[in-house]
């Protein structure tokens, strides 16, 4: 049973284990608006917790997507090469960012669930 | 605490969103997002509130003269009716703001300058009024811009005497309303300066109608840098003279050697020792904006020689690639050849492209 997860930053994270699945939310997709170019890591790149690892560029400006845990990314999203609006249209699924294997779940537990989520963007 | 607009209300109903731009609220985008702002202006009219530029007026028998004096051109000469793209250069020359002067009578002239630039523009043209038997004064007005090839259509159902006009001339209509065919996005389109009362109703009723949609700053920037046009702060600044901005087509080549305008002779010597740089368009070859204050190289190595810098980038909808405006040394490149852009570290290919990367449609009459 995976779990979501939400960061102060406007990520979410997608818990199955030790696997996690990484995006940003639509609410962050909304106030970015049209996303033109996404930077990912490398599979096999290890990453730390708050590390900005991704770089998201909308029409207007370039914004960092920060690891919301430490582990090792599994997989990126290749779609998003040559379909960066995927964000737009679904950043909670089909415009999901990165694949993540957890090094340690306890970092988990200082984040958002979805209603504390709601609640910290109105 | 930032200044917000006169027509704040009918952005905040049509659903923009703000964000801080020369010190006022500004609207940045509409619900229709930057892309399909951009794309609306293009296909059909977009509506623009600019007024966060300023409106100076400066009259009186020697009117002329004092233009003459700051900025770099024979105001006396100019034709009644026109505006005109010029700046205004400090004593080193470099340029304190750039402006559309326009001429309404004899003895009366406005100037539309950068809402950044405001404050600084009116002291400096207060200070050179001393010298003049001629007045300087700030107009409050609302100024909006239309634009796009349905812009004309849609202004003649209000103001049916704008279709006389052909690019850069303006006219004043009977209460007061200043109405120029101008813009900043390489589009047909009207500028239009009105009193904050009458603004609002003038307003609805110009997005009333289906081709015209509020378009934000957004979308402002990516049509002008498509467009090729400078944007005062990002492409030049007062450390940048006018010849390495690419603008000193705006000064009559009688004046570039010398002249009474502030700034002459730095200018003159500036020219005669010649400039090591120049404006460049520049296309991206992956899909990753490149964006102004990237450095530009000639190669792909480490050490390869550093040539320039980005001041303007991003997408360009129109175009479906990134576009940007970049300054690199004269003999570093030319149109087609290949450099080198640094963005997080990475060197990213970019062609020299010329200037505009859309073209222009502005109406110049027939």
């Amino acid at each position: 049973m995976a779990t979501t997860y939400f960061t102060e930053d406007h990520e979410w994270i997608r818990v199955d284990g030790e696997e996690a699945v990484v995006g940003i939310t639509d609410h962050a997709q909304e106030q970015l608006g049209d996303i033109v170019f996404v930077e990912l890591p490398e599979a096999g790149q290890k990453v730390g917790k708050g590390d900005a690892v991704i770089v998201v560029e909308s029409v207007k400006a370039a914004s960092d997507v920060y690891a919301p845990v430490t582990g090792e990314v599994t997989a990126v999203n290749d779609a998003l090469e040559g379909e960066p609006g995927l964000i737009n249209d679904s950043a909670q699924s089909d415009g999901w960012l990165m694949k993540l294997r957890l090094d340690d779940a306890s970092q988990l537990e200082g984040l958002m669930d979805e209603a504390a989520y709601k609640a910290m963007v109105g | 605490m930032a200044k917000q607009l006169p027509l704040k209300e009918l952005h905040v109903a049509a659903g923009a969103r703000f964000g801080p731009f020369a010190g006022y609220d500004m609207p940045i985008t509409y619900p229709l997002g930057v892309m399909k702002e951009h794309l609306h202006t293009r296909e059909a009219a977009g509506l623009f509130d600019i007024s966060h530029m300023s409106h100076i007026e400066v009259r009186g028998p020697q009117a002329a003269n004092l233009i003459s004096r700051a900025c770099p051109y024979d105001a006396s000469v100019q034709p009644l009716r026109t505006g005109r793209y010029t700046y205004m250069l400090n004593d080193q020359g470099g340029m304190i703001d750039d402006l559309i002067v326009s001429r309404l009578g004899d003895e009366r002239f406005l100037v539309v300058a950068n809402g950044a630039c405001a404050d600084k523009d009116l002291a400096h043209l207060e200070q050179i009024s001393a010298d003049f038997d001629a007045t300087v004064t700030h107009i409050p007005r609302v100024f909006l811009a239309l634009q796009g090839p349905k812009a004309a259509e849609a202004l003649a159902k209000l103001i049916p005497a704008s279709g006389t006009l052909v690019f850069m001339q303006v006219t004043e209509l009977s209460d007061g309303t200043f109405l120029s065919r101008s813009g900043y996005t390489g589009e047909d389109g009207f500028e239009i300066g009105l009193s904050p009362d009458a603004a609002e109703d003038f307003a609805k009723q110009l997005v009333s109608d289906p081709a015209v949609e509020w378009i934000g700053l957004g979308a402002r920037d990516s049509l002008r840098i498509e467009a090729g046009l400078p944007l005062y702060g990002q492409d030049m600044d007062e450390d940048t003279d006018p010849a390495t901005a690419g603008l000193i087509w705006a000064v009559p080549k009688d004046l570039r050697s010398g002249g009474a305008y502030v700034g002459a002779q730095a200018l003159a010597e500036i020219l005669a020792g010649g400039v090591s740089r120049k404006r460049i368009g520049l296309k991206p070859e992956g899909r990753a904006p490149v964006r102004g204050g990237s450095v530009l190289f000639a190669g792909e190595a480490p050490d390869a020689p550093e040539i320039g810098i980005v001041t303007s980038g991003g997408f360009g909808p129109s175009c479906g690639h990134p576009v940007a405006i970049g300054r690199i040394e004269k003999s570093a490149g030319a149109a087609g050849d290949r450099i080198y852009a640094d963005v997080r570290g990475k060197r990213h290919a970019c062609s020299i492209e010329k200037l505009p990367f859309v073209e222009h449609n502005y109406f110049r009459g027939g």
